[in-house]
C-alpha cells in the first residue's frame, strides 16, 4: 500500500473528528476575521472593504467548498456569538466617558432617535412591501437597523424569521459602515458626535466599529444611538405590528 | 481583566433574570447595559481594568457578527428568490434613516442653540 492511499482515509477521520468539536468553527472563524481586518488595513482603511463582509464571505466560501452545513459550524461559532451579550453590556463604559456632552444634548438626541428609528422600520417595511416580499420576509426586515441579539429576539415576537433577521442586520451594518462617510460628507454634517449617532441608529454595532475607528467622541454617540435604538425598536415595534395587525385582520 | 469580565457577565445575567421575571419588552444585555451605566454613575469613575477590557471588546465588535452574518447559508433559497426587494429595502432603509437621523439632530442642536442665544 502506497503511502498516499493510507494518508487520505487518516485525513477523512481526522477531519470527522474535528467537525464534531467547537474548536474548527472558532479557528476558522477569527482567522477569516484577521484576514478581513489584514484586507481592510491593506486598502488603507477603505470602508468598501468591510472587515465583517469579507469575514463572512471567506466563512460561506469554505463551509461551502468543504460540503460542512452551518449548524456544524455555528457549533464552534456561537463561542464568539455569544460575546455580544457582554459586549453590548461594555458600552456603558463608552456612554459614561461621553456623559458630560451627552446631557448637554439629551433632548435633541432624543428627538432625532425617534425620526431616525421611525424612518429605519417605516422604510424598510414600506420597500419590501412595494415590491413584493414575502410576509415571513418584511416581519424580519422591520428590526433590522437594531443590533443582532436584540433584532433576533424582536423578529421572534413579530412573527418574522430570527435567523433571516440576523442576517439582514449584518447586511444593513456593512451597508450603513460603508456608506456613512460618502452620506454625510455630502449632506454636510461635520460634528462627529452628530456623524456618530447617525450611524449607530441606522447601522447598530457594525457602524458603531467604524465610527471608533473614525474618532473616540464618533465611537461614543454610535453606541449611545445604538443603545438608545435598540431599547426604542424593542418598545415600539410589537406595539406597531400589533396595531396594524389589528386594523388589518 | 477577570473580574472586569465576571462584572460585565454579572450585568447580564441580571438582565436576564429582570426581563424574565417582569416579562420586559427590553433584551437582557440591554438591561445590563443600563445596570452597569447606573452602576458608574453612583460610583462616579471608572476604574482602570474595566475601561481596558471593555475597550478590548469593543475594538473587536466587528467580529463578534461574523458568525451571524454566516448564517445568509441556510438563507440563500430565500435570498436567491427575493432578492430584489430584500437589497432595496436594505440600501433604501439605511441610506434614510442615516440622512434622517444626521439632518434632524443637526435642526434641533440648531433650533436649541439659537433659542439660547436669545436673551
Amino acid at each position: 500500500m502506497s503511502a498516499a492511499q493510507g494518508i487520505a482515509p487518516r485525513l477523512s477521520e481526522i477531519w470527522v473528528y474535528l467537525t464534531a468539536t467547537p474548536l474548527l468553527g472558532l479557528t476558522l472563524t477569527l482567522l477569516a476575521y484577521q484576514f478581513a481586518v489584514w484586507c481592510y488595513r491593506r486598502s488603507g482603511g477603505n470602508p468598501a472593504a468591510n472587515p465583517v463582509a469579507i469575514a463572512v464571505v471567506v466563512v460561506v466560501a469554505l463551509l461551502t467548498l468543504t460540503g460542512t452545513p452551518y449548524r456544524t459550524y455555528f457549533e464552534g461559532a456561537q463561542f464568539v456569538h455569544f460575546l455580544l451579550g457582554p459586549a453590548t453590556v461594555a458600552l456603558a463604559v463608552p456612554l459614561y466617558t461621553q456623559l458630560p456632552r451627552l446631557k448637554t444634548m439629551l433632548l435633541p438626541l432624543l428627538g432625532a432617535l425617534l425620526v431616525g428609528s421611525l424612518t429605519a422600520v417605516v422604510s424598510a417595511v414600506g420597500i419590501g412591501w412595494a415590491l413584493g416580499a414575502s410576509v415571513e420576509s418584511i416581519r424580519s426586515l422591520a428590526p433590522k437597523s437594531v443590533t443582532t441579539p436584540i433584532a433576533m429576539g424582536i423578529a421572534e415576537k413579530i412573527g418574522g424569521l430570527p435567523s433571516l433577521t440576523a442576517v439582514l442586520v449584518v447586511t444593513t451594518g456593512i451597508v450603513g459602515a460603508i456608506a456613512a462617510k460618502p452620506l454625510l460628507n455630502a449632506l454636510r454634517i461635520q460634528d462627529h458626535a452628530v456623524r456618530g449617532f447617525a450611524v449607530g441608529v441606522a447601522a447598530h454595532g457594525i457602524g458603531t466599529a467604524r465610527a471608533f475607528q473614525v474618532s473616540e467622541e464618533a465611537g461614543a454617540f454610535a453606541a449611545l444611538a445604538m443603545c438608545l435604538n435598540a431599547i426604542a425598536t424593542a418598545l415600539l415595534l410589537p406595539l406597531l405590528f400589533g396595531a396594524f395587525t389589528s386594523f388589518a385582520g | 481583566m477577570l473580574a472586569a469580565l465576571t462584572l460585565l457577565l454579572l450585568c447580564q445575567l441580571v438582565g436576564e433574570v429582570l426581563v424574565q421575571f417582569f416579562a420586559l419588552p427590553v433584551p437582557g444585555p440591554v438591561l445590563g447595559l443600563i445596570l452597569l451605566f447606573a452602576g458608574l454613575l453612583v460610583r462616579g469613575r471608572i476604574d482602570a481594568p474595566l475601561r481596558d477590557t471593555a475597550n478590548t471588546l469593543l475594538q473587536h465588535l466587528s467580529l463578534l457578527f461574523v458568525p451571524a452574518g454566516a448564517g445568509v447559508m441556510i438563507h440563500a433559497a430565500r435570498v436567491a428568490d427575493e432578492w430584489l426587494p430584500l437589497t432595496a429595502a436594505l440600501l433604501g432603509s439605511t441610506l434614510l434613516s442615516m440622512a434622517a437621523t444626521a439632518l434632524s439632530l443637526k435642526f434641533f442642536l440648531r433650533h436649541r442653540a439659537r433659542k439660547a442665544a436669545q436673551p
